[in-house]
């Protein structure tokens, strides 16, 4: 199983720690963790289902582009990280 | 009067009371450091109900049944599956307006939002239902972004006779209204006026940009809007706008209030027109008409007078319903309470963020 960490900014809705998720894909493996975290969806994914603007995924050290990394196959062996950027005052 | 006020802001949600005459103290803060884009206080079960604008992670709702003592996320609108086929399907981006139903629809609320969607929900906030009519309507694909990216409903006024008779405002999408409680729209916004259209298109109604539509308690037939160039007053309803010439102050600005109680009087919070956006002269003013526009006072007492640039956003100006207490907040963070129907204010005990929005309840 793929290992998925998220922003600590994400504490209140998602997994706090590195977490192994079962999923063919990075949208497998998200959906997997809803029964769980029911709320985590709408943070990261907006209403159709698209990777918010300003959260970025890196899989085994390589940020991937925005438009496709939900499809992206994971290996049994993939690092996830999800964070956002952060800006302004 | 009214004891207690909200103030959304760009930092948080600030809860005031009042301690004494003129003394207005932060009694409970919430959210800290989260963009809080509207507050509702349901005056039928006293929930709260706290818009958030969480940036990167989306618009969300809260809800809070103790009174802020803590506060349970809720479904927020969703666009989900709606004109799917676009080239670039919605979501949601903010939530503008809040309002409760009528006094015995307990449970109802109608939200506006970022882009132009009006919704729905029967369960204090636990779904929402897009208003497909007024989405679908051909009119409404006209509107078009003012300050933001996407055109948005900010004003929503339920009629206090019938409920399912609603007005809402729209930036810039102009004035509309329903007596079915939305199966079916009509579009008004005759007499308003836009100077910023080709001049062929300046009436057009579907594209005014209404600042502020809100609608006298007593005398719901009346509403006042502060229009992007100009107010304007109708007393029959949503149409025949006749437009204010005010000569004491800059007739541009974003908020307005209307006395529950007489729809002839109404504040307005001024600013220089629409390029530059702050208080003529840097003097914090709030302008009172009590003859529908006729004449206007220019109510200073109390109000920061030299070097003072803070600009009123459109939801930063509410009215108690006695019609005798207002609060007023500004992008620079002041918060200014009357007691007096605006002629005198004191400014509340913070410095707060810049203020999205102030609520009464």
């Amino acid at each position: 199983m793929a290992t998925i960490s998220f922003t600590p900014h994400l504490r209140q809705v998602g997994p706090t720690r590195p977490t192994a998720c079962c999923g063919a894909t990075l949208g497998d493996a998200l959906r997997a963790l809803e029964p769980d975290y029911p709320l985590l969806r709408g943070y990261l994914l907006d209403d159709q289902g698209r990777l918010r603007r300003h959260i970025a995924v890196f899989v085994d050290g390589v940020m991937r582009p925005r438009e496709s990394v939900l499809g992206l196959a994971l290996a049994e062996t993939s690092d996830v990280y999800i964070f956002q950027a952060l800006s302004g005052g | 009067m009214a004891d207690r006020v909200f103030a959304a802001t760009r930092k948080g949600l600030f809860e005031f009371r009042r301690r004494g005459a003129g003394d207005w103290q932060v009694a409970s803060t919430a959210f800290l450091g989260s963009p809080v884009s509207m507050l509702l206080v349901d005056p039928r079960d006293r929930a709260l109900y706290a818009a958030l604008d969480l940036g990167h992670f989306g618009a969300k709702l809260h809800r809070s049944d103790d009174g802020g003592a803590s506060w349970t996320e809720i479904a927020a609108p969703s666009y989900a599956g709606v004109d799917a086929d676009a080239a670039s399907p919605p979501s949601l981006k903010l939530i503008w307006a809040l309002e409760p139903g009528g006094p015995d629809e307990v449970g109802v609320l109608w939200a506006g939002t970022i882009p132009g969607g009006l919704f729905r929900s029967s369960d204090r906030g636990e779904s929402w239902s897009l208003v497909r009519s007024l989405w679908e309507d051909p009119r409404r694909k006209q509107w078009f972004g003012g300050g933001f990216d996407d055109p948005g409903i900010h004003s929503i006024c339920v009629d206090p006779r019938d409920p399912r008779r609603l007005a809402i405002g729209a930036s810039c999408g102009g004035v509309w209204d329903t007596t079915d409680a939305g199966e079916t729209w009509r579009l008004g916004g005759t007499g308003m006026r836009a100077e910023y259209l080709p001049p062929e298109e300046s009436d057009a109604p579907e594209t005014q940009d209404a600042h502020r539509l809100v609608r006298c308690a007593a005398d719901p037939d009346c509403f006042w809007v502060q229009h992007h160039n100009g107010v304007f007053r109708a007393t029959k309803g949503v149409d025949d706008w006749r437009e204010i010439h005010p000569s004491t102050h800059p007739a541009f600005g974003f908020a307005v209030a209307v006395h529950p109680a007489d729809p002839r009087t109404a504040w307005f919070a001024p600013a220089v027109k629409d390029e530059f956006r702050y208080p003529a002269d840097g003097r914090v003013v709030v302008a009172r008409t009590r003859d529908g526009g006729e004449s206007f006072d220019v109510l200073t007492e109390g109000l920061p007078q030299e070097h003072a640039y803070d600009l009123v956003y459109r939801h930063g100006l509410d009215i108690d319903p006695s019609g005798e207490t207002l609060a007023m907040g500004s992008t620079t963070g002041g918060l200014w309470l009357s007691e007096d129907g605006g002629d005198s204010w004191s400014a509340a005990r913070a410095r707060l963020p810049p203020v999205y929005a102030v609520r009464f309840g």
